[in-house]
């Protein structure tokens, strides 16, 4: 079995597995049932000054008879007072010594508001620090959450902050509601963060009552915005996170979030650079339990691979990850389809035919039966065939060899440049 | 399903119970689930495994993006008797055979699916379909049941003015009579023919032609006729012993249970069953279901030439129903006071010849004759042609089955087309289904349409 420990920004953890700062960390009683179950650690729902939450405050996604595709919550930070917080922390890591809490932060941007929570909360003995930049409803309206997140220059001031009087490492969690995440990571990272979290949850609206026009949800006939997470949420999780990881000034461990629901959800975003990861929805939907199935997966996918310690996962990924400018335009797949495999749905043909390159015919062989095939000739390789076709085995993305050398667009443009100096373009990033 | 001992007696409750529908239908978790598993397939074999070329893939995704009544409207566009045919379709030798799932998993439950849409529009109420403008031409229908209401729902979409005649009661035909309560109820059968009179459609019951109403009357009074008269009782089978007490036709046993308790006494009886198709298997579960103590079915072939559906087959073991294979019935023995008491049989044997059927020929086995103590016998060996009628209406026939042009249905009178049962036979192939029997009455209305058409227009244009 391989070795599942992990050392993030010097806070060691029994596994990757951590809650992240969200409902199921409310309480004590909540994080000690985590731990039992296999969590390696939680960060504790944010603490700040005590709010009032409304009454209906999540929302779900669902798609094709699924429930739970996407998750929308309008709830805020933690409406418990400090003291008590507090002392179930302590509870806590005292049941739990070598579990991981980190305390997840938010006040208002204030020098002194900051160095007394820090102080106070690292009084009781927590691992580590998680500020919360994040928070795109509730608290943003009071200049807080996502409101300092879209600041740069205010998540470097409150970073330093903080880490003027922080002993434990500081985690600066990153909301993905700003146009390039990598703009705040470094300005965390100037502020002199020792890591950073991502994403918070996206702004959104889960939906609309076609029947009562209300919106989903609302209170007592309105809604606003709240945030999104959940499955649907993980390939831009999953691009924010590899954003981060190929950027040389950002340069600090990772804490994944963003969807994470299997094991194969893991690995993908250790792949991309996580040291680490949080999970909220897939508690919200299925309890603790969960990280049993998370864990078992995880064992035998880094068995398979001869993998010793699941820390040789991070970031394996990250340098095959890069701009468009740097594809190789002469690389070519075609798509193959196996007949032995193919159920005849025609959904390929359709979706060729009506939304990419009208290359795959249906057509009748010697014997008389119904055969769908691809024109190679006139196949871009877009994969859509691929994606709709339910049939395990049915379709093949084939590489073909183009006979050219490998060129990229930018590649292309420097030739060109070079050929006719009047002429130019810029580079494609 | 309730078993009882000879002792109690067949009580109102007892029918209800027993006779209710069996199959429950999907739950609405049920149906989603269903309906999200379905591909959407394109050019779907399903569409094309169906008579009636239901838009199975539309209908689908409509119940999956809860649009019950757009999805019950998809059936019943397609196929008039869409709800009956919901519960007695032979499915997996139709769409669910056809389902590209086959191949990877399990088909798509297709024919719960429908009948989950169809019960939807059951019950609220609504009407799917609206009368056409009258456009001045009438068509009087021979026949209520399948074919003929198909024929008259498209032709009253259309505008043409329709009347049904038919001989009994209740109109609906086979759905309405002819299949056991417990796979399809009379009610959805009913429901079917209310549609068709909600755009409408009179339906004359009662009517029977040649004896209520002329020919020369019809021929008269309408534009065209489309003979839809199906099919008779069951034909004799020639032995000794017919007329006993005891005896019973198929579809007439079928028949009595339909409206409620029936008359005759199969409460503790042991009943022989002659035959081995759809019909023979319907009577010997509903002989099952009067309380008969036991019930075996009598074939002169083997399963494998049966030709009842294999799931029919299934669900009369399922319920208890005994096959005496190779067994030839040669004739009814009764008491002095006219009632049966035993079925005289003979052994058969398979000659490895095939006969002019495909099928392989059975032969006697000499010396083998063996009494089978029975109370009763059910005899299903088919089904008597409407010979009288059709000559009646002086069409051209082969042996009863009405001679028609294969594209339009029309027969040897061009005035009168032909659908359903009464052309069953005739080199037509294939199995006279529910769904068959629809088609045939859309593709005579269509071919009536398509004479008509043009009509209309010069009247509207003489009126302006």
């Amino acid at each position: 079995m391989a070795d599942l420990s992990i050392d993030f920004a010097g806070i060691k953890s029994p596994n990757p597995f951590w809650l992240a700062s969200a409902p199921p960390t409310n309480t004590g009683y909540q994080v000690q049932r985590a731990f039992e179950a296999g969590w390696g650690g939680a960060v504790w729902k944010t603490l700040g000054e005590p709010v009032i939450n409304t009454s209906a405050r999540f929302a779900a996604v669902h798609f094709g008879g699924q429930r739970v595709a996407g998750f929308n919550n309008i709830e805020l930070i933690t409406d418990r007072p400090l003291e008590v917080n507090l002392k179930e922390i302590y509870e806590t890591k005292r049941r739990f010594p070598d579990h991981t809490i980190i305390a997840s932060l938010m006040v208002e941007p204030k020098r002194e508001k900051w160095h007394e929570i820090v102080k106070r909360v690292e009084a009781i003995g927590v691992d580590g620090l998680e500020l919360n930049f994040g928070c795109p409803h509730g608290m943003a309206e009071r200049g807080m959450g996502a409101a300092s997140g879209q600041q740069p220059d205010l998540v470097l001031a409150q970073t330093a902050w903080v880490k003027e009087v922080a002993t434990t490492p500081v985690i600066v969690k990153l909301t993905p509601n700003i146009t390039d995440i990598t703009v705040v990571a470094r300005h965390a990272v100037k502020g002199g963060a020792d890591a950073i979290s991502l994403i918070n949850t996206i702004n959104s609206l889960a939906g609309v009552d076609i029947h009562s026009w209300n919106t989903i949800p609302n209170v007592g006939g309105q809604g606003a915005h709240g945030g999104y997470c959940g499955p649907a949420v993980k390939p831009i999780a999953l691009s924010m996170v590899a954003e981060c990881a190929r950027d040389r000034e950002v340069g600090v461990p990772i804490s994944g979030i963003g969807g994470i629901s299997t094991w194969q959800d893991v690995v993908e975003f250790m792949l991309m650079g996580s040291t680490g990861i949080q999970v909220c929805t897939a508690v919200m939907h299925h309890g603790f339990r969960i990280v049993e199935e998370m864990i078992d997966g995880l064992n035998h996918y880094l068995d398979g691979k001869g993998l010793a310690s699941v820390t040789e996962l991070i970031g394996q990924s990250v340098p095959r990850y890069s701009n468009w400018g740097d594809l190789d335009l002469n690389y070519k797949v075609v798509a193959r389809i196996n007949e032995e495999n193919c159920i005849n749905c025609n959904k390929c043909h359709i979706a060729c035919e009506d939304a990419s390159h009208q290359c795959i015919d249906m057509l009748t062989n010697a014997e008389g039966k119904a055969i769908l095939q691809v024109r190679e000739e006139d196949c871009v390789g877009c994969n859509l065939c691929s994606i709709v076709c339910p049939a395990d085995g049915a379709i093949d993305m084939v590489a073909l060899d183009s006979g050219l050398a490998p060129m990229s667009w930018n590649q292309r443009s420097r030739i060109i440049s070079g050929v006719n100096g009047s002429y130019s373009e810029a580079e494609v990033v | 399903m309730e078993r009882t001992s000879p002792l109690t007696t067949f009580t109102p409750d007892m029918f209800m119970r027993n006779f209710a529908e069996a199959e429950p239908g999907l739950t609405r978790k049920g149906a989603i689930e269903e309906s999200n598993r379905c591909l959407y397939c394109y050019d779907a074999p399903c569409i094309k495994a169906c008579p009636t070329s239901i838009n199975i893939p539309s209908f689908i995704r409509r119940i999956a993006t809860d649009n019950l009544r757009g999805s019950a409207q998809t059936i019943m566009d397609s196929n008039p008797v869409g709800a009956s045919c919901a519960r007695v379709c032979p499915t997996e030798e139709l769409c669910e055979g056809a389902c590209v799932l086959n191949d990877v998993s399990e088909p798509i439950q297709i024919g719960l699916l429908q009948r989950y849409a169809t019960d939807w529009a059951m019950h609220s109420g609504v009407q799917l379909f609206r009368a056409g403008e009258p456009n001045g031409v009438s068509v009087a229908v021979i026949g209520g049941g399948p074919a003929g209401l198909s024929a008259a729902r498209e032709l009253a979409r259309e505008g043409f003015r329709v009347v049904i005649y038919e001989a009994k009661p209740l109109a609906g035909g086979l759905d309405t009579h002819g299949i056991v309560s417990f796979r399809l109820p009379q009610a959805i059968s009913l429901w079917e023919v209310e549609q068709v009179e909600k755009l409408g459609v009179e339906i004359r019951t009662g009517m029977k032609v040649g004896v209520d109403v002329s020919v020369e009357e019809l021929k008269a009074g309408y534009d065209a006729i489309v003979l839809a008269a199906g099919m008779g009782y069951v034909p004799p089978l020639g032995i000794e012993g017919e007329r006993l007490s005891g005896v019973y036709d198929a579809i007439e046993l079928v028949e009595t249970t339909k409206t409620g308790i029936p008359a005759l006494e199969l409460m503790g009886r042991r009943v022989a069953v002659i035959g081995a198709g759809n019909t023979a298997i319907d009577a010997a579960t509903c002989s099952v279901r009067l309380g008969a103590a036991n019930v075996k079915m009598v074939y002169r072939r083997t399963r494998g030439e049966m030709t009842a559906y294999d799931f029919e087959y299934e669900f009369a073991k399922q319920e208890g129903v005994e096959f005496n294979w190779l067994t030839l019935p040669k004739r009814i023995i009764g008491d002095e006071l006219g009632n049966v008491t035993a079925l005289e049989c003979v052994q058969m044997k398979l000659t490895g010849e095939t006969g002019p059927d495909g099928r392989l020929a059975p032969m006697p086995v000499e010396g083998s004759e063996f009494l089978l103590p029975v109370d009763a016998v059910v005899v299903a060996i088919g089904q008597k042609r409407r010979v009288g009628l059709i000559e009646a209406l002086g069409l051209e026939h082969d042996r009863g089955v009405v001679k028609i042009d294969a594209q339009t249905g029309r027969t040897s009178d061009p005035q009168i087309y032909a659908a359903g049962d009464i052309v069953f036979g005739a080199g037509s192939g294939g199995e006279a289904m529910v769904v068959s029997a629809a088609r045939q009455g859309k593709d005579v209305a269509r071919a009536i349409m398509k004479k008509w058409s043009g009509y209309p227009d010069s009247v509207v244009g003489s009126a302006v």
